[in-house]
Protein backbone atom coordinates (compact mmCIF):
# COMPACT_ATOMS: atom_id res chain seq x y z
CA UNK A 1 0.00 0.00 0.00
CA UNK A 2 1.34 3.43 -1.04
CA UNK A 3 1.30 6.35 1.54
CA UNK A 4 -0.95 9.13 1.52
CA UNK A 5 0.32 11.88 0.37
CA UNK A 6 -0.24 15.75 0.99
CA UNK A 7 -0.05 18.58 -0.91
CA UNK A 8 1.66 21.67 1.13
CA UNK A 9 3.26 25.01 -0.11
CA UNK A 10 6.24 26.79 2.44
CA UNK A 11 7.69 29.30 2.26
CA UNK A 12 11.41 28.52 2.52
CA UNK A 13 14.56 30.98 2.92
CA UNK A 14 12.17 33.34 1.23
CA UNK A 15 11.23 31.09 -1.57
CA UNK A 16 7.89 29.29 -2.13
CA UNK A 17 8.32 25.39 -2.12
CA UNK A 18 5.52 23.10 -3.14
CA UNK A 19 5.63 19.25 -2.20
CA UNK A 20 3.40 16.18 -1.53
CA UNK A 21 5.00 14.59 1.68
CA UNK A 22 3.45 11.50 4.23
CA UNK A 23 2.04 13.37 6.64
CA UNK A 24 4.51 11.92 9.26
CA UNK A 25 7.61 13.15 7.55
CA UNK A 26 8.97 15.56 10.26
CA UNK A 27 10.05 19.26 8.82
CA UNK A 28 13.79 18.54 9.23
CA UNK A 29 13.65 15.40 7.44
CA UNK A 30 12.20 17.34 4.56
CA UNK A 31 14.35 20.16 4.66
CA UNK A 32 17.59 17.54 4.56
CA UNK A 33 16.46 15.05 2.29
CA UNK A 34 14.24 16.78 0.05
CA UNK A 35 15.26 20.65 -0.44
CA UNK A 36 19.19 19.21 0.47
CA UNK A 37 18.98 22.40 2.87
CA UNK A 38 21.13 20.42 5.02
CA UNK A 39 22.60 23.11 7.43
CA UNK A 40 20.25 22.11 9.57
CA UNK A 41 21.68 19.36 11.58
CA UNK A 42 19.26 16.54 13.08
CA UNK A 43 20.28 15.10 17.28
CA UNK A 44 18.45 14.13 19.59
CA UNK A 45 15.32 13.54 17.11
CA UNK A 46 12.77 14.34 20.15
CA UNK A 47 13.18 17.83 20.84
CA UNK A 48 16.50 17.99 23.65
CA UNK A 49 19.26 19.13 21.80
CA UNK A 50 18.32 22.22 19.73
CA UNK A 51 20.53 21.34 16.76
CA UNK A 52 17.37 21.66 14.16
CA UNK A 53 15.89 24.96 15.41
CA UNK A 54 14.62 26.77 12.46
CA UNK A 55 12.27 29.54 12.43
CA UNK A 56 9.04 29.36 12.11
CA UNK A 57 7.08 32.93 11.15
CA UNK A 58 10.38 34.19 12.57
CA UNK A 59 10.33 32.59 15.71
CA UNK A 60 12.64 29.69 16.46
CA UNK A 61 10.98 25.99 16.88
CA UNK A 62 12.36 23.03 16.38
CA UNK A 63 11.93 21.50 13.52
CA UNK A 64 12.23 17.70 14.32
CA UNK A 65 9.11 18.05 16.93
CA UNK A 66 6.86 19.31 13.71
CA UNK A 67 5.51 17.42 10.67
CA UNK A 68 5.96 19.05 7.27
CA UNK A 69 2.77 19.30 6.41
CA UNK A 70 1.95 21.27 9.75
CA UNK A 71 4.54 23.95 8.17
CA UNK A 72 2.07 24.86 5.24
CA UNK A 73 1.21 28.49 4.73
CA UNK A 74 3.95 29.18 7.14
CA UNK A 75 7.61 31.07 6.39
CA UNK A 76 10.89 28.74 7.06
CA UNK A 77 14.16 30.23 7.65
CA UNK A 78 16.94 27.80 8.14
CA UNK A 79 20.46 28.41 8.73
CA UNK A 80 21.05 28.41 5.02
CA UNK A 81 18.75 31.95 5.11
CA UNK A 82 21.08 33.49 7.52
CA UNK A 83 23.27 34.91 5.16
CA UNK A 84 23.19 38.54 3.26
CA UNK A 85 21.80 37.83 -0.47
CA UNK A 86 25.43 38.14 -1.97
CA UNK A 87 25.97 35.11 0.14
CA UNK A 88 28.17 36.69 2.78
CA UNK A 89 28.11 35.89 6.25
CA UNK A 90 25.52 37.68 8.81
CA UNK A 91 27.10 39.52 11.68
CA UNK A 92 26.26 36.94 13.79
CA UNK A 93 28.02 34.25 11.52
CA UNK A 94 31.18 36.18 11.68
CA UNK A 95 30.93 37.16 15.69
CA UNK A 96 30.57 33.09 15.62
CA UNK A 97 33.79 32.68 13.75
CA UNK A 98 36.35 35.32 15.16
CA UNK A 99 35.22 34.12 18.99
CA UNK A 100 35.61 30.82 18.00
CA UNK A 101 32.04 30.09 19.35
CA UNK A 102 32.32 26.65 17.56
CA UNK A 103 34.65 23.27 16.94
CA UNK A 104 32.99 20.52 15.73
CA UNK A 105 29.91 22.55 14.77
CA UNK A 106 27.26 20.34 14.94
CA UNK A 107 24.89 22.60 17.24
CA UNK A 108 25.99 25.45 15.26
CA UNK A 109 23.08 25.99 13.29
CA UNK A 110 20.78 25.56 16.09
CA UNK A 111 22.87 27.99 18.11
CA UNK A 112 22.83 30.52 15.12
CA UNK A 113 19.05 30.44 15.12
CA UNK A 114 18.54 30.46 18.51
CA UNK A 115 20.76 33.50 18.98
CA UNK A 116 19.28 35.05 16.01
CA UNK A 117 15.73 34.49 17.00
CA UNK A 118 17.00 37.07 20.39
CA UNK A 119 18.54 39.32 18.51
CA UNK A 120 15.76 39.82 16.19
CA UNK A 121 13.41 40.10 19.44
CA UNK A 122 16.24 41.98 21.22
CA UNK A 123 18.62 44.08 19.71
CA UNK A 124 20.74 44.59 23.16
CA UNK A 125 20.54 41.48 25.40
CA UNK A 126 21.95 40.79 28.53
CA UNK A 127 24.50 37.79 29.34
CA UNK A 128 21.71 36.17 31.26
CA UNK A 129 19.00 36.72 28.47
CA UNK A 130 21.51 35.65 25.62
CA UNK A 131 22.12 32.07 28.49
CA UNK A 132 18.43 31.62 28.67
CA UNK A 133 17.63 32.06 24.65
CA UNK A 134 20.59 29.00 24.04
CA UNK A 135 19.16 27.23 27.10
CA UNK A 136 17.50 24.89 24.87
CA UNK A 137 20.85 24.12 22.56
CA UNK A 138 23.40 21.82 23.89
CA UNK A 139 27.06 22.62 23.04
CA UNK A 140 29.06 19.45 23.94
CA UNK A 141 32.93 20.53 22.40
CA UNK A 142 33.66 24.20 22.42
CA UNK A 143 31.29 24.95 26.42
CA UNK A 144 29.19 27.82 26.11
CA UNK A 145 31.32 31.26 26.74
CA UNK A 146 32.58 31.25 23.60
CA UNK A 147 29.04 31.09 21.81
CA UNK A 148 27.99 33.97 24.88
CA UNK A 149 30.52 36.29 23.45
CA UNK A 150 29.30 35.83 20.13
CA UNK A 151 26.33 36.29 20.23
CA UNK A 152 27.55 39.58 22.36
CA UNK A 153 29.70 40.72 19.98
CA UNK A 154 27.45 40.41 17.20
CA UNK A 155 24.77 42.48 19.19
CA UNK A 156 27.47 45.03 19.46
CA UNK A 157 28.02 45.39 15.92
CA UNK A 158 24.50 45.70 14.96
CA UNK A 159 23.70 48.31 17.06
CA UNK A 160 26.77 50.57 14.98
CA UNK B 1 -12.42 11.68 14.52
CA UNK B 2 -11.97 11.46 17.97
CA UNK B 3 -15.29 9.38 18.69
CA UNK B 4 -15.07 7.29 15.60
CA UNK B 5 -11.33 6.18 16.29
CA UNK B 6 -11.56 6.14 19.85
CA UNK B 7 -7.91 5.20 21.45
CA UNK B 8 -6.13 5.36 18.50
CA UNK B 9 -6.85 9.17 17.45
CA UNK B 10 -4.89 11.62 19.58
CA UNK B 11 -5.24 15.57 18.77
CA UNK B 12 -1.96 17.35 18.47
CA UNK B 13 -1.55 20.82 19.15
CA UNK B 14 1.95 22.41 20.00
CA UNK B 15 2.97 18.57 19.77
CA UNK B 16 5.95 19.51 22.05
CA UNK B 17 4.89 16.16 24.29
CA UNK B 18 3.00 14.25 22.00
CA UNK B 19 5.74 13.81 18.71
CA UNK B 20 9.07 13.60 21.43
CA UNK B 21 6.77 10.46 23.21
CA UNK B 22 6.25 9.15 19.72
CA UNK B 23 9.53 9.55 18.36
CA UNK B 24 10.64 7.09 21.42
CA UNK B 25 7.66 4.79 20.31
CA UNK B 26 6.04 5.22 23.61
CA UNK B 27 3.13 6.41 22.07
CA UNK B 28 1.48 5.45 18.35
CA UNK B 29 -1.76 6.66 17.65
CA UNK B 30 -2.50 5.38 13.85
CA UNK B 31 -4.27 8.76 13.75
CA UNK B 32 -3.39 12.03 14.78
CA UNK B 33 -5.91 15.00 14.52
CA UNK B 34 -3.89 18.30 14.08
CA UNK B 35 -5.77 21.22 15.81
CA UNK B 36 -2.95 23.89 14.80
CA UNK B 37 -4.99 25.87 12.39
CA UNK B 38 -8.23 25.92 14.63
CA UNK B 39 -8.36 29.70 15.50
CA UNK B 40 -11.46 29.40 17.51
CA UNK B 41 -9.28 27.90 20.27
CA UNK B 42 -6.55 30.61 20.46
CA UNK B 43 -7.89 33.35 22.60
CA UNK B 44 -6.97 35.24 25.64
CA UNK B 45 -10.20 37.02 26.97
CA UNK B 46 -9.90 39.05 30.39
CA UNK B 47 -13.16 38.67 32.16
CA UNK B 48 -13.95 39.78 35.73
CA UNK B 49 -13.10 36.91 38.24
CA UNK B 50 -11.55 34.71 35.26
CA UNK B 51 -8.77 34.74 32.69
CA UNK B 52 -10.42 32.49 30.05
CA UNK B 53 -7.66 31.07 27.13
CA UNK B 54 -8.16 29.01 24.32
CA UNK B 55 -6.27 25.58 24.63
CA UNK B 56 -4.82 25.83 21.60
CA UNK B 57 -2.99 29.52 22.87
CA UNK B 58 0.75 28.94 22.29
CA UNK B 59 2.77 29.29 25.68
CA UNK B 60 4.71 31.93 24.03
CA UNK B 61 1.58 34.09 23.83
CA UNK B 62 0.60 34.17 26.92
CA UNK B 63 3.99 34.98 28.74
CA UNK B 64 3.85 37.87 26.39
CA UNK B 65 0.41 39.25 27.37
CA UNK B 66 0.94 42.14 30.06
CA UNK B 67 -2.41 42.23 30.70
CA UNK B 68 -2.41 38.76 31.51
CA UNK B 69 -0.03 38.65 33.88
CA UNK B 70 -1.43 41.73 36.04
CA UNK B 71 -4.54 39.77 36.61
CA UNK B 72 -2.83 36.08 36.72
CA UNK B 73 0.49 36.78 37.62
CA UNK B 74 1.46 32.64 37.83
CA UNK B 75 0.98 32.23 34.49
CA UNK B 76 4.01 34.11 33.43
CA UNK B 77 5.84 33.28 36.41
CA UNK B 78 5.11 29.62 35.53
CA UNK B 79 6.14 30.00 31.90
CA UNK B 80 9.61 30.88 32.66
CA UNK B 81 10.41 27.29 33.58
CA UNK B 82 8.73 25.92 30.95
CA UNK B 83 11.13 24.12 28.41
CA UNK B 84 12.95 26.88 26.62
CA UNK B 85 12.00 29.23 23.67
CA UNK B 86 11.90 27.05 20.67
CA UNK B 87 9.31 24.83 22.78
CA UNK B 88 7.63 27.73 24.21
CA UNK B 89 7.20 29.07 20.94
CA UNK B 90 5.22 25.67 19.75
CA UNK B 91 3.56 24.49 22.65
CA UNK B 92 0.18 25.23 23.91
CA UNK B 93 -1.30 25.80 26.94
CA UNK B 94 -3.99 23.02 26.45
CA UNK B 95 -1.61 20.82 25.86
CA UNK B 96 0.66 20.97 28.50
CA UNK B 97 -2.51 20.26 30.92
CA UNK B 98 -3.78 17.71 28.45
CA UNK B 99 -0.24 16.05 28.80
CA UNK B 100 -0.40 15.93 32.46
CA UNK B 101 2.91 15.26 33.50
CA UNK B 102 3.19 15.44 37.01
CA UNK B 103 6.37 17.63 37.57
CA UNK B 104 5.08 19.89 34.70
CA UNK B 105 4.64 23.36 35.47
CA UNK B 106 1.07 24.49 34.12
CA UNK B 107 -0.60 21.54 35.66
CA UNK B 108 1.03 22.93 39.09
CA UNK B 109 -0.41 26.31 38.55
CA UNK B 110 -3.65 25.24 37.31
CA UNK B 111 -4.16 23.09 40.28
CA UNK B 112 -2.88 25.70 42.83
CA UNK B 113 -5.32 28.19 41.46
CA UNK B 114 -8.14 26.32 40.97
CA UNK B 115 -8.41 26.77 37.01
CA UNK B 116 -11.56 25.30 35.52
CA UNK B 117 -11.13 23.28 32.06
CA UNK B 118 -13.95 23.18 29.20
CA UNK B 119 -14.39 19.80 27.52
CA UNK B 120 -16.35 19.81 24.01
CA UNK B 121 -16.90 16.40 22.29
CA UNK B 122 -19.49 16.40 19.65
CA UNK B 123 -22.51 16.15 22.16
CA UNK B 124 -21.37 18.96 24.01
CA UNK B 125 -19.51 20.57 26.69
CA UNK B 126 -18.60 20.20 30.55
CA UNK B 127 -16.24 21.91 32.97
CA UNK B 128 -14.43 20.09 35.39
CA UNK B 129 -12.17 22.02 38.19
CA UNK B 130 -8.45 21.07 37.84
CA UNK B 131 -8.64 18.65 40.85
CA UNK B 132 -10.71 16.82 38.62
CA UNK B 133 -9.48 16.96 35.63
CA UNK B 134 -5.97 15.86 36.61
CA UNK B 135 -6.22 11.76 37.62
CA UNK B 136 -2.83 10.35 37.53
CA UNK B 137 0.48 10.26 36.39
CA UNK B 138 0.23 11.39 32.33
CA UNK B 139 -3.69 10.74 32.64
CA UNK B 140 -6.63 12.94 32.61
CA UNK B 141 -10.33 12.37 33.17
CA UNK B 142 -10.88 13.38 29.47
CA UNK B 143 -13.05 10.83 28.01
CA UNK B 144 -11.23 9.95 24.41
CA UNK B 145 -14.11 11.73 22.54
CA UNK B 146 -13.38 15.31 24.14
CA UNK B 147 -10.96 18.32 23.05
CA UNK B 148 -10.08 20.63 26.17
CA UNK B 149 -12.02 23.59 25.05
CA UNK B 150 -10.69 26.34 27.19
CA UNK B 151 -9.37 27.03 30.61
CA UNK B 152 -10.51 29.28 32.94
CA UNK B 153 -8.01 30.61 35.28
CA UNK B 154 -10.00 32.61 38.23
CA UNK B 155 -8.38 36.17 38.92
CA UNK B 156 -7.79 37.14 42.66
CA UNK B 157 -8.89 40.73 43.14
CA UNK B 158 -7.59 41.49 46.53
CA UNK B 159 -5.64 44.48 46.11
CA UNK B 160 -2.29 43.23 47.59
CA UNK B 161 -2.32 39.69 45.43
CA UNK B 162 1.35 37.86 45.34
CA UNK B 163 2.10 34.62 43.56
CA UNK B 164 5.71 33.00 42.98
CA UNK B 165 6.58 30.20 41.19
CA UNK B 166 10.06 28.25 41.83
CA UNK B 167 11.69 25.12 41.25
CA UNK B 168 15.06 22.98 40.74
CA UNK B 169 15.60 20.59 37.53
CA UNK B 170 18.82 19.14 36.13
CA UNK B 171 18.95 22.34 33.54
CA UNK B 172 16.96 25.52 33.66
CA UNK B 173 13.98 24.35 31.52
CA UNK B 174 14.36 20.50 31.63
CA UNK B 175 11.24 18.59 33.53
CA UNK B 176 11.53 19.97 37.34
CA UNK B 177 12.48 17.48 40.07
CA UNK B 178 10.03 19.42 42.36
CA UNK B 179 8.32 22.22 41.35
CA UNK B 180 6.45 24.69 43.67
CA UNK B 181 3.38 27.54 43.25
CA UNK B 182 2.01 30.16 45.39
CA UNK B 183 -0.37 32.62 45.59
CA UNK B 184 -1.32 34.78 48.51
CA UNK B 185 -3.65 37.66 48.98
CA UNK B 186 -3.29 40.04 52.14
CA UNK B 187 -5.07 43.15 53.47
CA UNK B 188 -3.81 46.67 54.55
CA UNK B 189 -2.28 45.73 57.79
CA UNK B 190 -0.49 42.76 55.96
CA UNK B 191 -2.51 39.79 57.31
CA UNK B 192 -3.58 36.82 55.26
CA UNK B 193 -6.83 36.83 53.49
CA UNK B 194 -5.81 33.89 51.63
CA UNK B 195 -3.61 31.69 50.56
CA UNK B 196 -2.91 28.97 48.27
CA UNK B 197 0.10 26.31 47.00
CA UNK B 198 1.06 23.60 45.83
CA UNK B 199 4.14 21.27 44.39
CA UNK B 200 4.85 19.41 41.21
CA UNK B 201 6.86 16.27 41.21
CA UNK B 202 5.72 15.26 44.58
CA UNK B 203 3.04 12.48 43.62
CA UNK B 204 1.09 11.48 40.96
CA UNK B 205 -0.55 14.74 39.88
CA UNK B 206 0.40 18.07 40.51
CA UNK B 207 -0.34 18.28 44.15
CA UNK B 208 -2.42 21.86 45.72
CA UNK B 209 -3.35 22.03 49.63
CA UNK B 210 -6.25 23.71 50.52
CA UNK B 211 -6.65 22.95 54.19
CA UNK B 212 -3.43 23.50 54.65
CA UNK B 213 -3.48 27.14 53.07
CA UNK B 214 -6.80 27.72 54.55
CA UNK B 215 -4.89 27.96 57.77
CA UNK B 216 -2.65 30.76 56.34
CA UNK B 217 -5.71 32.77 56.46
CA UNK B 218 -5.88 35.39 59.71
CA UNK B 219 -1.47 34.93 60.19
CA UNK B 220 0.62 37.65 59.15
CA UNK B 221 2.38 34.92 56.81
CA UNK B 222 5.21 34.80 59.68
CA UNK B 223 8.35 32.46 58.53
CA UNK B 224 7.06 30.13 61.02
CA UNK B 225 3.18 30.34 59.96
CA UNK B 226 4.63 29.25 56.55
CA UNK B 227 7.39 26.40 57.98
CA UNK B 228 4.78 24.61 60.22
CA UNK B 229 1.99 25.20 56.89
CA UNK B 230 4.80 23.51 54.44
CA UNK B 231 6.26 21.03 56.51
CA UNK B 232 2.44 19.99 57.12
CA UNK B 233 2.20 19.57 53.04
CA UNK B 234 5.77 17.70 52.60
CA UNK B 235 4.16 14.89 54.84
CA UNK B 236 1.46 14.26 52.32
CA UNK B 237 3.86 13.93 49.42
CA UNK B 238 4.37 10.97 47.78
CA UNK B 239 7.24 11.70 45.55
CA UNK B 240 9.04 8.80 43.61
CA UNK B 241 13.00 7.66 43.77
CA UNK B 242 15.46 8.12 40.58
CA UNK B 243 18.82 8.31 38.98
CA UNK B 244 18.39 12.36 39.93
CA UNK B 245 16.83 12.19 43.53
CA UNK B 246 16.11 10.05 45.98
CA UNK B 247 12.35 10.17 47.88
CA UNK B 248 13.74 11.80 50.61
CA UNK B 249 15.24 14.81 48.54
CA UNK B 250 12.42 15.40 47.16
CA UNK B 251 10.17 15.56 50.30
CA UNK B 252 13.52 17.92 51.66
CA UNK B 253 13.02 19.83 47.97
CA UNK B 254 9.08 20.14 48.49
CA UNK B 255 9.35 21.68 52.15
CA UNK B 256 12.38 23.66 51.36
CA UNK B 257 10.74 25.15 47.91
CA UNK B 258 7.24 25.32 48.94
CA UNK B 259 7.88 27.55 51.89
CA UNK B 260 10.12 29.86 49.49
CA UNK B 261 7.56 29.98 47.18
CA UNK B 262 5.26 31.66 49.76
CA UNK B 263 7.67 33.99 50.93
CA UNK B 264 8.41 35.26 47.48
CA UNK B 265 4.78 35.32 47.29
CA UNK B 266 4.46 37.40 50.83
CA UNK B 267 6.67 39.53 49.17
CA UNK B 268 5.48 40.81 45.99
CA UNK B 269 2.06 40.92 47.72
CA UNK B 270 3.23 43.77 50.22
CA UNK B 271 4.56 45.26 46.83
CA UNK B 272 1.27 45.29 45.68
Amino acid sequence: MSETLHEISVEVNGKPREDHVPARLSLVDWLRDELRLTGTHVGCEHGVCGACSVMLDGEPVRSCLMYTVQASGHRVTTVEGLARPDGSMSALQDAFCETHGLQCGYCTPGMLIAAQGLLNANPDPTEEQIRDAIGGNLCRCTGYQQIVEAVRLAAERMKK
Amino acid sequence: MLAEHGDSAKLVAGGQSLVPMMAMRLVRPAWLVDINEVDALKFVKLEKDAARIGACTRQVTVERDDALAARVPLLRQALAWVGHVQTRNRGTIGGSLAHADPSAELPLAAQVLGAKVVLRSAKGARALDAEKFFSGPMSTSMRHDECLEEIHWPVWSWKHTGSAFTEIAIRHGDFAMVAAAAQVALDSAGRCTRAAFGLGGAGGTPLAFPRIAERLAGTKLEDEAIEAAVTDAARQTDPGSDLHATKEYRRHLARVLAARALREARANAKRQ
